[in-house]
């Protein structure tokens, strides 16, 4: 009995220590995004920053395009095999739309660049532990949260809310596409049904739940790299553990998003 | 007044205590080496020195001011002026030698480009890196990522520089370089050095004065000759290069005996 107490008031610790680290970094995170802004900032943290945006933005764009392609496809194609049923076909235009903008845009997103993206950190930042290199930092008097995790942060909450925005558009065109093809429907009439189903609060709740997403990708993936401790296989498992948290906390906080929007109406 | 004052230093991880009581004065100006076997704590000691991990309890002061207990911005002021070269050599691989020495100057002063440049040659060719500058770290060979590690350490004239096991996997020819390009920079810049090594050759060659850690705590502390002349056990297991009783002879040797019989027996 004692043992089993003793391994739930453990592992109970071990979360807690987690979360308590992942909310000072993130604090410490929010703090030093002042030095990695152009003109105010460090202009080497900003020169930073435009390097990770290259690499957590503009190198997924195909990747993200892609993934919202086939989700856009899949979507429209689920929707209207039901749909069809009720003679109801025209709103898989809704469907996509909505679902793409308030939902999958972000959400794929999200898993897209926690798979790029959040396994970079981790792993950079844990070899960088294991070589040293963050000691060294240290002692040349560069803060290691400024200096590294800064810019990938800035980074990712200027290029994450675009991807989605790619995404959006990407998984609408699908559903158009697939509409052409199912009912002959022509583009332009689609695109001006999407235009009214869709609203600004669907956009900007999007925009909200990638703003946070992109949080949660850059402190889980830094956070896992800078616990690194010991050798190379370490790291290995640094990587592994920043993708399947970062993916994880990413749908815990769309589920909480979604729910403060849906209960304070904003749909 | 000593540069470096070390009083009473108590470190414990998870209830073990790593160093006990630890009490060093280090003057302005001299090679002190921390000596001792693995696991004696000197890298624990000397990452105590540079403020990487505060301790449980005892102080160290760096020209005047306790780095255990002192605010972030002291400390960094104290930093820089402490050069550390690790035993990893720690460069940062994504930048060029070059790059990696013009850091700190590029962010901690004000210095024209042009100046940065002239000095980060300077630094170079003291260490005789200076045609190699263009190179990144992995191109590199060991001896000579040392010596680069020795040029940025050296980058911001410290008062202080820091060696953490400058011979450690190097062939005996290049760690003998390495020692003169100790003594030869204390000459020339009147530096205060500290270097952490379990070589003897080494620690006779470059010390002004020499303590011997074991198990957490001094031996003793003293000139070369005191050091090399002092009839306490431990010490003399040190110098005369005697094996420790980890392996348990005894039992090994019974073994063996017994193997090697069997073998007859069956022959």
């Amino acid at each position: 009995m004692a043992t089993l107490t003793e391994s739930i008031g453990r592992a109970t610790l071990k979360h807690l220590d987690y979360v308590g680290g992942l909310s000072t970094q993130l604090w410490a995170g929010v703090r030093a995004l002042g030095a990695a802004l152009p003109v105010t900032g460090n202009r080497y943290r900003w020169k930073a920053s435009i390097r990770q945006m290259l690499e957590i933005g503009v190198q997924a764009i195909p990747m993200v395009g892609l993934m919202a392609v086939c989700g856009g496809f899949i979507l429209a194609m689920q929707g209207a095999t039901e749909l069809r049923r009720v003679g109801a076909l025209h709103y898989v235009i809704d469907l996509v739309a909505v679902g793409f903008t308030r939902e999958l845009g972000p959400l794929l997103t999200a898993i897209a660049v926690s798979g790029r993206s959040g396994s970079a950190f981790s792993a950079e930042i844990g070899t960088m532990m294991v070589t040293e290199e963050v000691d060294a930092l240290r002692v040349m008097a560069f803060e290691p949260i400024e200096f590294v995790l800064a810019p990938k942060y800035l980074a990712a909450l200027i290029t994450v809310p675009c991807l989605s925005i790619i995404s959006n558009v990407c998984g609408i065109l699908a559903g158009g596409i697939f509409m052409f093809f199912s009912t002959d429907l022509d583009l332009r009439l689609y695109l001006q049904d999407v235009l009214t189903s869709i609203q600004l609060q669907d956009v900007v709740s999007g925009l909200i739940k990638s703003l946070a997403f992109a949080t949660i990708i850059v402190h889980v993936g830094c956070l896992e790299g800078f616990r690194v401790r010991g050798g190379p296989d370490a790291v290995g498992r640094s990587t592994t553990s920043a993708v399947v948290k970062s993916t994880f906390l990413v749908i815990v906080a769309d589920v909480v998003f979604t729910a403060i929007f849906y209960f304070t109406g904003r749909r | 007044m000593s540069i470096i004052s070390i009083r009473d230093l108590v470190v414990e991880y998870d209830g073990r205590r790593v160093l006990d009581g630890l009490t060093l004065d280090i003057e302005q100006g001299e090679t002190m080496v921390l000596l001792g076997g693995s696991g004696s704590g000197k890298s624990t000691l000397l990452r105590h020195i540079i403020g990487l991990e505060r301790p449980r309890s005892g102080s160290v002061l760096v020209k005047g001011i306790d780095i255990t207990r002192c605010s972030q911005p002291e400390l960094k002021r104290v930093r820089r002026c402490i050069g550390v070269a690790f035993q990893s050599a720690a460069l940062f691989n994504s930048l060029s030698v070059e790059d990696n020495i013009a850091l700190p100057l590029r962010e901690h002063t004000s210095l024209a480009p042009s100046i940065i440049d002239l000095m980060v040659w300077m630094k170079l060719a003291v260490v005789g890196l200076a045609e190699f500058g263009k190179l990144h770290p992995q191109e590199l060979s060991g001896g000579m990522k040392k010596r680069a590690a020795v040029a940025r350490a050296l980058a911001l004239d410290p008062e202080i520089l820091v060696f953490d096991e400058p011979s450690a996997g190097l062939d005996p020819i290049v760690a003998a370089e390495l020692d003169e390009l100790i003594r030869l920079l204390k000459q020339a810049f009147q530096m205060t050095v500290i270097v952490v090594t379990h070589e003897l050759p080494s620690a006779f060659r470059i010390a002004d004065r020499i303590a011997m850690l074991y198990k957490g705590s001094f031996l003793a502390v003293g000139t070369k000759d005191q050091i090399r002349s002092s009839e306490h056990p431990h010490i003399r297991q040190f110098i005369d290069r005697v094996p420790g009783n980890i392996a348990q002879t005894r039992a090994v040797e019974a073994y063996f005996e017994e193997y090697v019989q069997s073998q007859e027996v069956t022959r």
